[in-house]
């Protein structure tokens, strides 16, 4: 099988990137370190199966390792090699029930 | 109307099933019920469901929630039966009225569309790819919104088609929102529709021009997702107006 047949959009990772930072990450904008593009996470190259130990997400511009989060033995190793800044977006508040 | 609150700490909860929809020979919808504190959701968002076997073996998947945000105290799932997957055939097959999934979510912040983002737009799903792309249909009626949307949606067969009668009734509504079917395999006598893999010249005739501002979410197997996505490119789009959502080798 190509390679690119396995690919996935960040976004699919959103879950397991919850579960290490407070706030959504998908939806983040980043900078490759490599080739300086800035996009959004949610729309980089992942690389992730589920039975798979972790992620990882790859610049769809240049193809260099952004980032790389492996799960197992009760721990998570987060690798960011590639990422030159990470901006995430303060949530929206929801308002009070009427 | 109840935001997306997407601070909270991503917890696994139980939902029980309050009905269960037959879509298409291989496709159910299930619909959960919610627990107060569910904190909402925007429309593209997915869950993670997770089974637990006896011996403690877990499998996950995500699912795009298909229900409006606007469909308060309820959730519903649209699930594909992979022939030898280890959770979409179980979801499908065997889990009933009354039964509990354990789930998480709302998931994903890039997805999503909450009618904000100005321009008319483009859905384009493949198959089950619909399922995300049907919450923005259903949420965009529930708000009664005018922005003028194209679904373009690609299945096998007629049989094929997820949510066929809803999208048509909606489409029946006049209120902007517009609907082609492309069906790849088979096709009843007399179809008129498309009858073709999605392509560049269908794209050019059903999306819309790069000048008017266009947003685009594309949703299905990643084959498709790719096609696409490059041919809206190559027809002059923003990449960072196109949205995508690959399916992937899910393993059902």
């Amino acid at each position: 099988m190509d390679e690119s047949q396995l690919r996935l959009d960040g976004n699919a990772a959103a879950g397991i990137l919850r579960e290490v930072f407070a706030m959504d990450v998908s939806g983040a904008q980043e900078a490759c370190a490599s080739c300086g593009t800035i996009g959004w996470m949610g729309a980089q190259h992942l690389y992730m199966y589920p039975l798979a130990p972790g992620a990882v997400v790859r610049c769809s511009t240049c193809g260099d390792v952004l980032m790389v989060l492996v799960r197992g033995g009760g721990r998570y190793r987060l690798a960011l090699p590639g990422l030159r800044w990470l901006e995430m977006r303060e949530p929206v508040q929801a308002p009070p029930e009427t | 109307m109840a935001r997306a609150a997407v601070q909270r700490r991503l917890t696994w909860r139980r939902g029980r099933v309050t009905r269960r929809v037959d879509e298409t020979p291989r496709v159910r919808t299930l619909v959960l019920a919610l627990e107060e504190d569910w904190p909402g959701h925007l429309a593209g968002q997915h869950v993670d469901v997770r089974l637990t076997a006896e011996d403690g073996y877990q499998a996950q998947r995500s699912y795009s929630i298909a229900s409006a945000p606007e469909d308060v105290g309820q959730l519903a799932i649209t699930v594909e039966r992979i022939g030898d997957g280890e959770v979409s055939p179980y979801l499908v097959d065997e889990l009933t009225e009354g039964d509990q999934l354990e789930f998480r979510g709302p998931i994903g912040g890039y997805f999503v569309w909450d009618e904000t983002p100005g321009g008319p737009l483009l859905l384009v799903a493949g198959g089950s790819g619909i399922c995300p792309l049907m919450a923005m249909i259903r949420h965009r009626a529930a708000r009664g919104s005018r922005v003028p949307t194209r679904l373009l949606y690609s299945s096998r067969s007629l049989e094929d088609v997820i949510y066929r009668e809803e999208v048509d009734l909606l489409a029946a509504r006049s209120d902007g929102l517009e609907v082609f079917h492309t069906l790849t395999r088979d096709r009843p006598a007399g179809w008129t529709g498309y009858a073709r893999r999605i392509d560049l010249e269908m794209l050019t005739e059903v999306g819309w021009r790069p000048d008017e501002g266009p947003l685009g979410f594309v949703c299905g197997p990643t084959p498709l997702v790719e096609a696409v996505a490059e041919a809206l490119v190559q027809l002059g789009w923003s990449p960072d107006r196109v949205k995508t959502e690959r399916f992937g080798p899910t393993g059902g």
